[in-house]
């Protein structure tokens, strides 16, 4: 894609002069739409912008200086002289990677550093920079969801699913071609019945009884038939349909699970649950409702069309010819009801969003006394479902009608041709009897058939969201041959880490060594990159350059689930399952004994308040159980940290969300927690880190100080004035005197203080 | 009546642009800030209406309660940073849209020239009152539609499906 092919005029390039980088750009100058393109050579930059086909150079020198920014969708590049500005372009926020990419190498051009424009790993297809060789590309993820409309062949790598039931799969359509056979012959019964017996009654000649009673006969054992295989047929096909589905469900969710946890950021919680849930289900009835019937319907207008045209060629005709007129006009009508279903859908989606939004929030809906106004916008909404709904109903109304319309017109046709057929005596009666008693079911099934343009392309569009997961690659490849981790010291080493989300730095050059044991606090404003080195750490991503390190083994090596069972985490708002007390307890080892529990319970101080609940530790918690408070859950977490008995520890605001006297009793738990293991700790509150035996301060994606809370506070640095901002804080929000802070410098120094003991 | 009331007082600042295509911004008390971005406070709601100019660190240099309030020169060039900063594009035409189910790709004529945008959900187009719409592609660039209604047909009725 970033290959274009037509480029106007071909830029005017000096001999031996080699395009290092490109561009596309997207805007003119005067900030109209307009294609373009900037390329960077070792010399030179060279623009083109849509409104002139000309190309404008600009020549490089360590003297000029390239500024990247973006706003609301819009990324600017300038290229600033001494003096003025020298060049502005502007490109639309999805060539961002392209850009950085490009403002990389020109930074360098500038520098006049020499260096292999391809050296770093690239997304094959393209061109993009990638975290690491093999990575997912995001530019590409992007793009690719970006331009796929959903075909309806992805139907077809359902097969994957369906390939283990393909025996069940053959035996069911062999059943449908049976029954739908057996289906057949009752109207080819009438023929002789009409033929043979009645119109010779009429004509006066005395009813057969032995051969009516074997028509009759015959027509009973059809319809026995048609039932017995009609049943055998629809229990096999929904039977191995469901299972397709369950496995679909099955597969999408494992996948999910096992991906990154970069890629649930970047998803809606409901768009997921709706994927997994209601989609696999909308698939299952489409293989098993709507693409059996249809199948079905298939074959019988096949086989009937075969016996219709054996019995009579030119009425067959006359009867098939407008089916397909009839089909067509049934299909115009169902696809403007379909979109006002959308529509209603949609609207539906409205009313409910308003509901979503009240109810939880009826507590401040009630304070600010604005029944009136909810009342009204719920109101609004419904009006436009209702007008939504009455649009639709016009059609919707004429619907059955036409269709019996259409069917009664075509009925006609065959009647009509079929009397001035037998008026000529080319056919007898019971021919056209039997005609009639055909196509009588083929029209009633042209409504069932027109629809599954619809449910196909619907069933597509689900399939097509479920393989998005499938087809995701997590960003945190398990190793092809992971190192087997045997006693684990603790030992973390980061070497020259950096990270980056797009084109913004978050972490930059880190070197980090924590010694086993060692508790280290991470300290620095919000956005400075702390929960990025944790989560770097816990390998929910990896770095873009450098390495992490346990005990001299770089962590990708290392087998993921085997890896993290040795880091402890918990986090700002702990998340409790629904369960029991002990359940939640014992999450990350399911196998522990009661005894092993309580004793984490005690250990965290949980002990005394689980006690207190009315089922002890066999209490629920969680979304629809026991409801705890917010220092109660955080106990719970670190008893669930304690009991894995890990050699690191992740602490990430682990205090944040409760307060002060809580967060005394929390601290004692997590004294006991942190005592002998690896820990690093973000805390926003300072004197949380009051254990840490060093202080790591982080300042725009770097460190930028290490060392004990006193002597940070000598060197008057970034940790100062964090803590001296702290301290204000404090005194502002307790009085003078009163805060935990306030008369810190010498208290801190106090208790920070943490050798003996 | 003069000109300097206790509310109306017309803030004696004055804007303009420097060789860098930057906003300077000179204070009264004559302190000269360069670099300075001007930052819509009600884009939707009141794009005519309050600015507030923001230093390079992120901070609030001044405020501009109305635009009315400066010299006429300082008003064009604010209007003219501002114009050149929020990039939204007024859709004109719906040309084509690559499906009805989203994610969905359209191709759009606006008044800043024809281009494209991706509709990630249909939650993305939000509703401006009654006729007007803001529809969020998923690289970040927001289109308008002003009025649903000065659209011609075929363009209303691609975006209906949608609505």
């Amino acid at each position: 894609m970033t290959q274009d092919a037509r480029i106007p005029t071909e830029p005017p390039l000096a001999p031996g002069e080699r395009v290092l980088g490109r561009l596309e750009i997207d805007f003119d100058p005067a900030g109209r739409f307009a294609p373009g393109e900037l390329l960077l050579t070792e010399r030179r930059l060279l623009a083109r912008t849509g409104a002139s086909d000309g190309w404008t150079a600009v020549g490089l020198g360590p003297e000029l200086r390239l500024r990247v920014s973006d706003h609301a969708g819009v990324g600017t590049l300038e290229l600033h002289g001494p003096r003025a500005r020298v060049g502005r372009w502007r490109y639309l926020m999805r060539r961002q990677e392209q850009a950085a990419e490009f403002a990389d190498l020109a930074r360098q051009r500038l520098a006049g550093v020499e260096r292999e424009p391809e050296a770093e790993p690239r997304c094959a297809t393209c061109g993009s920079a990638l975290p690491y060789a093999g990575a997912t590309c995001r530019e590409c993820e992007a793009t690719e969801v970006a331009d796929t409309a959903p075909a309806t062949w992805t139907l077809f790598r359902l097969w994957r699913f369906a390939r283990p039931y393909r025996v069940w799969l053959a035996i069911g359509f062999v059943l449908t071609l049976a029954s739908t056979a057996a289906t057949l012959v009752p109207p080819y019964l009438t023929m002789p019945l009409m033929d043979d017996v009645l119109i010779p009654f009429q004509n006066g000649q005395p009813i057969d009884v032995r051969l009516v009673g074997m028509y009759l006969g015959g027509l009973l054992a059809a319809a026995l038939l048609a039932w017995g295989l009609g049943w055998a047929r629809t229990y096999i096909l929904a039977l191995v349909s469901e299972r397709i589905g369950a496995d679909l469900r099955t597969a999408a969710y494992d996948h999910l699970l096992s991906l990154s946890v970069d890629f649930f950021g970047s998803k809606r919680t409901g768009d997921l649950i709706a994927r997994i849930g209601s989609e696999t289900d909308r698939i299952n009835v489409f293989l098993s409702l709507h693409l059996l019937d249809f199948a079905t319907d298939v074959l019988m207008i096949a086989m009937t069309a075969v016996i219709l045209v054996s019995i009579d060629p030119s009425l067959a005709m006359a009867t098939l010819l407008p089916l397909p007129f009839i089909a067509w006009l049934i299909h115009l009508v169902r696809e403007r009801l379909r979109t006002g279903f959308e529509k209603i859908d949609r609207v539906w989606a409205q009313v409910t969003s308003v509901l979503a939004d009240t109810i939880p929030g009826v507590r401040v809906v009630k304070a600010f006394a604005q029944e009136r106004h909810e009342s009204d916008r719920f109101a609004a909404a419904n009006q436009r479902n209702l007008r939504a709904n009455d649009r639709l109903n016009r059609t919707w109304s004429l619907f059955t009608p036409t269709v019996s319309l259409l069917t009664e017109v075509g009925l006609l046709v065959v009647w009509a041709f079929g009397i001035w057929q037998i008026a000529h005596e080319r056919i007898s009666v019971g021919v056209l009897t039997a005609f009639l008693a055909y196509i009588g079911r083929f029209y009633t099934r042209l409504d069932t058939m027109s629809r599954i343009v619809s449910v196909t392309q619907k069933a597509a569009a689900g399939a097509k969201r479920i393989f998005d997961i499938l087809d995701h690659v997590s960003s945190v490849p398990e190793p092809a041959d992971p190192k087997p981790l045997g006693r684990v010291a603790g030992r973390i080493e980061l070497r020259g880490v950096s990270f980056r989300y797009g084109n913004r730095t978050v972490l930059q050059d880190i070197d980090l060594r924590v010694e086993p044991g060692e508790m280290i606090g991470l300290v620095g404003h919000s956005g400075s990159g702390k929960s990025t080195l944790v989560n770097l750490i816990l390998r929910f991503q990896d770095p873009a350059t450098g390495s992490i390190l346990l005990d001299g083994t770089d962590i990708r090596n290392l087998g993921i689930a085997d890896y993290r069972r040795h880091i402890g985490l918990v986090l700002q708002e702990s998340f409790l399952f629904f369960g029991t007390v002990a359940e939640n307890i014992a999450y990350g080892r399911p196998d522990a004994t009661r005894q092993e529990i309580v004793a984490a319970a005690r250990a965290a101080h949980a002990h005394d308040f689980i006690l207190r609940l009315p089922h002890g530790y066999d209490s629920l918690v969680g979304e629809r159980g026991q409801s705890l408070s917010g220092g109660e859950r955080q106990r719970i977490a670190i008893a669930r940290a304690l009991l894995i008995d890990p050699r690191i520890l992740i602490l990430d605001e682990a205090t944040a969300s409760v307060d002060t006297e809580t967060e005394q009793e929390i601290q004692r738990a997590l004294d006991n927690l942190v005592k002998g293991r690896t820990t690093i700790a973000i805390a926003h509150r300072l004197s949380t880190l009051r254990q840490a035996d060093r202080l790591v301060v982080l300042d725009r994606g770097r460190i930028v100080e290490q060392g004990r809370h006193e002597e940070l506070l000598v060197v008057r640095g970034a940790y100062f004035r964090l803590h001296e901002a702290q301290a204000r804080l404090a005194a502002a929000q307790f009085g003078p005197g009163s805060g935990p802070e306030a008369d810190e410098p010498p208290a801190a120094a106090d208790h920070l203080g943490r050798g003996t003991s | 009546m003069s000109g300097n009331g206790a509310s109306g007082r017309p803030a004696p600042i004055s804007l303009a642009f420097d060789a860098h295509g930057r906003l300077e911004l000179r204070l009264p008390d004559g302190t000269v800030r360069p670099d300075v971005t001007p930052v819509r406070a009600f884009p939707l709601t009141a794009p005519d209406g309050s600015v507030s100019l923001v230093g390079r660190d992120g901070r609030e240099l001044h405020w501009i309660e109305g635009p009315e309030s400066l010299d006429p020169g300082s008003r064009d060039v604010l209007a003219a940073a501002l114009a050149d900063r929020d990039v939204v594009p007024r859709i004109e035409r719906i040309l084509s849209v690559s499906t009805f189910v989203t994610p969905s790709e359209w191709r759009v004529a606006t008044d800043r020239g024809e281009t494209s945008l991706t509709l990630r959900a249909e939650e993305d187009i939000r509703r401006l009152g009654p006729r007007a719409l803001l529809i969020a592609d998923r690289h970040g660039i927001h289109f308008r539609i002003d009025d649903i209604g000065r659209l011609d047909a075929r363009s209303r009725h691609l975006l209906d499906r949608f609505l």
